[in-house]
């Protein structure tokens, strides 16, 4: 899934061993979220907006708003 | 730091069920091929080497529980999967030759190694796919 994990990450400078160490998850789960290659479970999605005080839409991209704008 | 203590788990398990496997079978063939023992003392001791394999599985199982960790255990059910897919397809494949007697017998105690092979083509998969191999 398409998401903004990277950008928001390095806004706040972290690499992505900060990251995981925050979400208490592996350095590789938040690569594989990163790149797109795995899409994290619910619970881990609400931990990764609440880390970011946002909304969850607005880090990671439905696929079916994505789908409906390409059309 | 959880899913570190899986790990470490995991391999004290693997290794404890490893070195029981190769105690027991020497004790066994003593057992057994020298000593003359049979019947159903030699069906309860020639059970345990086979006993400390399962136990593998135990550890994977409990591995899998324990893993806090999400994509890593979603590495590690990804090469179960193909693992266990794999060895039922050899398995099932030579059930057939052997019945037409194309080739000789499999001795049933070759399923769990192929199992472990399978899980590592499962982990090689999973390098290729989504380049982590981390599973197990």
């Amino acid at each position: 899934m398409e998401n903004r994990l990277r950008v928001l990450r390095a806004e706040r400078r972290w690499s992505q061993q900060d990251l995981a160490e925050r979400l208490e998850v592996s350095r590789q789960s938040v690569n594989a979220i990163e790149t797109g290659k795995y899409d994290p479970s619910l619970p881990l999605a609400f931990r990764i907006a609440e880390l970011f005080e946002l909304p969850i839409e607005e880090i990671f991209v439905s696929p079916s708003r994505r789908s409906s704008k390409a059309i | 730091m959880a899913q570190m203590f899986a790990r470490r788990r995991y391999t004290w398990r693997l290794a404890a069920s490893m070195a029981g496997y190769v105690a027991t079978l020497v004790l066994a063939k003593y057992a057994i091929e020298d000593r003359g023992i049979a019947g159903p003392a030699a069906f309860a001791i020639s059970v345990v080497p086979a006993l400390c394999v399962a136990s593998v599985f135990w550890a994977l199982a409990r591995l899998l529980i324990e893993e806090k960790d999400e994509y890593r255990r979603v590495l590690l059910v990804r090469e179960l999967l193909i693992g266990s897919g794999l060895t039922l397809t050899v398995v099932t494949i030579w059930g057939f030759w052997e019945n037409f007697g194309l080739v000789q017998h499999f001795d049933g105690w070759y399923i769990a190694p192929l199992f472990f092979v399978g899980m590592g083509v499962g982990g090689v998969v999973n390098k290729l796919t989504l380049g982590d191999s981390g599973g197990c």
